[in-house]
């Protein structure tokens, strides 16, 4: 188990210069997530108009493996219809758990495919596409 | 004090854990098992099992024997006057559950008050705080020190009269602080309120005596204090007890049931309803035994040794944040590294082989106070040398470095 396996060179620069870290106004669909085991949390923001998220901003605390999943979440996401980005979470999902090693549509999220060797971890990984994931399902409820 | 010696008797300790020999530092969670206790609990298996208080086969009666003998054992352990004041539980969470469910419920009512502090486990509080709604009584908190200490005088401007129960832990999770229970006590006393005692943190690593102490009720929990989990106990003074009525319900608890109604056994038998954790009790036994043959003085004075050493060596540390207050602190450290995430710095030791605690360690209200959303802690037991802070704190520097320049 190496610490490069984990922490690659794209996931500190996420880390450190994280995209799309800020807030959209009031209107914006809101979800904050927290992870009840580790006191991490995200406050996603989404704006989608006409089943596209034109925009997509975070905030919130959390370990580099969050909050780089995050911004790199919310880069992959914009521009995208609910649906795909439904489905580009249903691929993260399978990343983590090692079922697949390729995310086509945004490569930065290849490096977080390393958390599969950190059980403890994917946890962290996947905070910010749950918050994903339920905007969408709270904005076709409406 | 020989460590070499105990550790010998730790057979989890003896492994390499990604390739680094194990370094345990997380016994503030769960501690490991001595092999006296894990044969007694294999022997309870092989040779005595059988349901207690039923049989008369002699199984039956070696069972009951072996879980009455360690209801002794802990009775003399905490210095009870007698076992009927030891109520056997699942743990210290089922324990103060069960004086929240029963005891508070029975004597808070409007305008009442429970009084607590900011620095409790979650189990310490949301309790009172479900008490406390079901019976309109108010919920108080007991200012803290910058440091997380807390002052007697705060403690007396706190509890009146109207304050029905002060609930505080013994030894902090997060802090290390070591709160004065037997003042405390005195002053909710003086108001006529009992007193509740978290004793997670002080009963596998100091002797405490609840006659001293003069508490109403204190918990603690076995596997912190090298026993296995789910057994844990709850002691309460005999009158209080006789008092209080069960919470829960069934066989094994019962005196003469009826179509409508039902009488209870005795104390302790009455709060332990269902087939109890009798090898759970065994166990604790066991490590009681194991304990009192080292000694709890001599294991208090090894582990504040080892913190104080921790302590030094992680304050030369740069960018590092200690939590809690420099003196009369217990086996732990609760710190953060600028930077780092704690679970990062988490999980860079474990590729060490170095297993420490990251998260907000039940306790967000006193996360919230620290003003920070997570914490890394290193916490001793009798079984951890200077050896495992040394490497501890290469850890640090290692990721430290690794964060800082590693990846760039």
């Amino acid at each position: 188990m190496e610490l490069d396996d984990l922490y690659r060179r794209v996931i500190m620069d996420h880390y450190k210069n994280p995209r799309n870290r800020g807030t959209l106004d009031d209107e914006a669909l809101t979800i904050n997530l927290n992870n009840p085991t580790c006191g991490d949390r995200i406050t996603l923001q989404l704006q989608v108009e006409g089943g596209v998220v034109k925009q997509a901003k975070f905030t919130g605390e959390g370990c580099s493996i969050s909050m780089s999943s995050a911004s790199m979440m919310t880069e992959a996401v914009k521009g995208k219809t609910t649906e795909e980005a439904l489905a580009l979470a249903e691929k993260f999902s399978s990343l983590v758990k090692g079922e697949t090693a390729e995310f086509d549509e945004l490569e930065d999220i290849e490096a977080l495919s390393g958390v599969t060797k950190f059980p403890a971890r994917i946890k962290c990984a996947t905070l910010s596409w749950n918050a994903l994931r339920k905007g969408i399902e709270l904005q076709q409820q409406q | 004090m020989n460590v070499q010696a105990i550790r010998e008797q730790f057979p989890i300790l003896h492994q390499n854990v990604n390739g680094h020999p194990l370094v345990y530092l997380d016994s503030a969670a769960s501690s490991q098992k001595p092999r006296s206790v894990i044969d007694a609990v294999s022997r309870f298996y092989e040779h005595d099992n059988a349901n207690v208080h039923r049989g008369v086969h002699t199984l039956g009666s070696r069972a009951t024997d072996a879980y009455e003998g360690a209801r002794e054992k802990t009775a003399k352990f905490l210095n009870a006057a007698s076992p009927q004041e030891i109520i056997f539980t699942r743990g210290t969470t089922t324990a103060l559950n069960l004086v929240a469910s029963s005891y508070a419920r029975a004597v808070c009512g409007e305008g009442d008050e429970i009084v607590i502090t900011q620095m409790e486990h979650h189990s310490n509080l949301i309790p009172w705080q479900q008490a406390a709604k079901a019976t309109g009584a108010t919920l108080k908190y007991i200012p803290l020190q910058k440091d997380g200490s807390i002052r007697l005088a705060d403690v007396e401007a706190t509890v009146t009269d109207r304050t029905k129960l002060v609930s505080v832990m013994y030894v902090s999770n997060v802090l290390g602080v070591v709160n004065p229970i037997k003042e405390i006590t005195a002053i909710a006393h003086k108001h006529g309120a009992k007193m509740v005692v978290d004793g997670a943190q002080s009963t596998p690593h100091m002797k405490v005596d609840v006659r001293d102490l003069d508490c109403d009720f204190y918990a603690f929990s076995g596997h912190k204090m090298c026993a296995p989990t789910g057994i844990g106990a709850l002691y309460g003074k005999k009158a209080l007890l006789e008092a209080m009525e069960p919470v829960e319900f069934g066989g094994e608890m019962i005196d003469h049931v009826d179509l409508y109604d039902s009488t209870w056994k005795e104390l302790p038998w009455k709060f332990e309803g269902g087939t109890p954790i009798i090898a759970g009790a065994v166990g604790l036994g066991a490590a009681i035994d194991f304990l009192n043959e080292i000694g709890l003085d001599e294991i208090e004075r090894h582990e504040h040794k080892l913190a104080a050493y921790a302590y030094d060596r992680l304050s030369t540390i740069e960018g590092i944040s200690i939590f809690g207050p420099v003196e009369n602190r217990a086996g732990l450290v609760t710190f953060n590294l600028n930077d780092v995430h704690p679970h990062d710095v988490a999980t860079v030791l474990d590729t060490k082989g170095i297993a420490i605690r990251a998260g907000h360690h039940c306790c967000q209200p006193l996360m919230r106070y620290l003003n920070v959303s997570s914490t890394a802690r290193a916490s001793f037991y009798l079984y951890n040398t200077e050896e495992d802070v040394d490497r501890l704190i290469d850890g640090l520097h290692q990721t430290k470095e690794f964060f800082g320049y590693g990846i760039g």
